[in-house]
C-alpha cells in the first residue's frame, strides 16, 4: 500500500516539476502554472472519486495509487501558501489576494464540475 | 540529478501524507478532515522555512528541489482538500465545508509566514 502511494506520488510530483521547468516564473511573477495544476487536479479527483464510489468496483490499490498518490503528488497546498506569501513580500498584495481567491474558487468549482460531469455520464450509461 | 531529488522527496512525502491522514482520522470521530488539514498546514510551515532559508542563502537549490518540490509538494494536497470540502458541502455540513476551506487557507498561510519568520531569525 505504502509503495503504491509512493509510486503514484512520484509520478504526480514529476509531472508538476516538468510543468514548472517548462514555465519558469520571475521572482514576483503570478503563479499561473501552480494555479492550473491545482485546478486540473481538483477536476480530475472530483470525477475519479465519483466514479469510484458510485459505479466502478476498482481494485483496492486504484484509489491509493491514483487518488492519494498521483493526484496528491501533482497538486500542492504548500506551494499555494508560499506563493501567496511570496507575492505579498514582493509588494504585490492585490495579486496575492487575487491568486488566493482565484485558486480556492476555481478549485472548488472544478471539483464540483468533475463530480457533476461524472454523475451525468454515469446516469446516461446506467439508464 | 535534479529529477532524482524530486523523486526521493516525493517518495517520502506522499506516503507520509497517507500515514498521517490515517493516524489522525483514527483519533477523532468528527466529520472534519483534520488529517489533510494537518499535512497541509505542516507542509506549508516547512516550505515557508525552506523558502526563507534559500532567500537567506542558507539552503541550496538542490535542497529546494528535494524538500520543497519533492517532499512538501507531495506531502500537501489541493485535490484531496477540495474533494473533502465538496463532500462536507454535499452531506449537509456546509458550516464545516466553509470552515475547512477558510481555516486551511488561513492556517496554511499563517504557517508559511511563521516558517519564513523562523528562517529570518535563524539565518538573517
Amino acid at each position: 500500500m505504502i509503495a503504491v502511494v509512493a509510486l503514484g506520488g512520484i509520478l504526480g510530483a514529476c509531472a508538476r516539476y516538468a510543468i514548472a521547468l517548462a514555465h519558469p516564473l520571475p521572482a514576483d511573477g503570478f503563479p499561473w502554472p501552480t494555479l492550473l495544476i491545482n485546478v486540473v487536479g481538483c477536476a480530475v479527483i472530483g470525477a475519479f472519486m465519483t466514479v469510484l464510489t458510485e459505479v466502478w468496483r476498482a481494485h483496492r490499490l486504484v484509489r491509493p495509487f491514483f487518488g492519494t498518490g498521483v493526484l496528491g503528488g501533482f497538486t500542492t497546498f504548500s506551494t499555494y501558501a508560499v506563493d501567496i506569501q511570496r507575492l505579498m513580500l514582493a509588494g504585490r498584495a492585490p495579486a496575492a489576494l487575487g491568486y488566493l481567491a482565484a485558486t480556492l474558487l476555481a478549485a472548488m468549482a472544478a471539483v464540483w464540475a468533475g463530480a457533476t460531469a461524472a454523475r451525468l455520464v454515469i446516469g446516461r450509461r446506467t439508464r | 540529478m535534479n529529477w532524482l531529488l524530486v523523486i526521493v522527496g516525493a517518495a517520502v512525502g506522499a506516503p507520509l501524507r497517507y500515514l498521517t491522514d490515517r493516524a489522525v482520522q483514527a483519533r477523532h470521530d468528527t466529520v472534519f478532515p483534520w488529517g489533510t488539514f494537518a499535512v497541509n498546514v505542516s507542509g506549508s510551515l516547512v516550505l515557508g522555512l525552506l523558502t526563507g532559508a534559500v532567500a537567506a542563502g542558507a539552503a541550496s537549490s538542490q535542497l529546494q528541489l528535494l524538500v520543497g518540490t519533492g517532499f512538501c509538494g507531495a506531502l500537501t494536497t489541493y485535490s484531496t482538500f477540495s474533494y473533502e470540502t465538496l463532500r462536507l458541502a454535499e452531506s449537509g455540513a456546509a458550516f464545516y465545508a466553509v470552515m475547512n476551506a477558510a481555516g486551511s487557507v488561513a492556517a496554511g498561510l499563517g504557517s508559511a509566514f511563521t516558517g519564513w519568520a523562523i528562517a529570518q531569525a535563524l539565518w538573517v
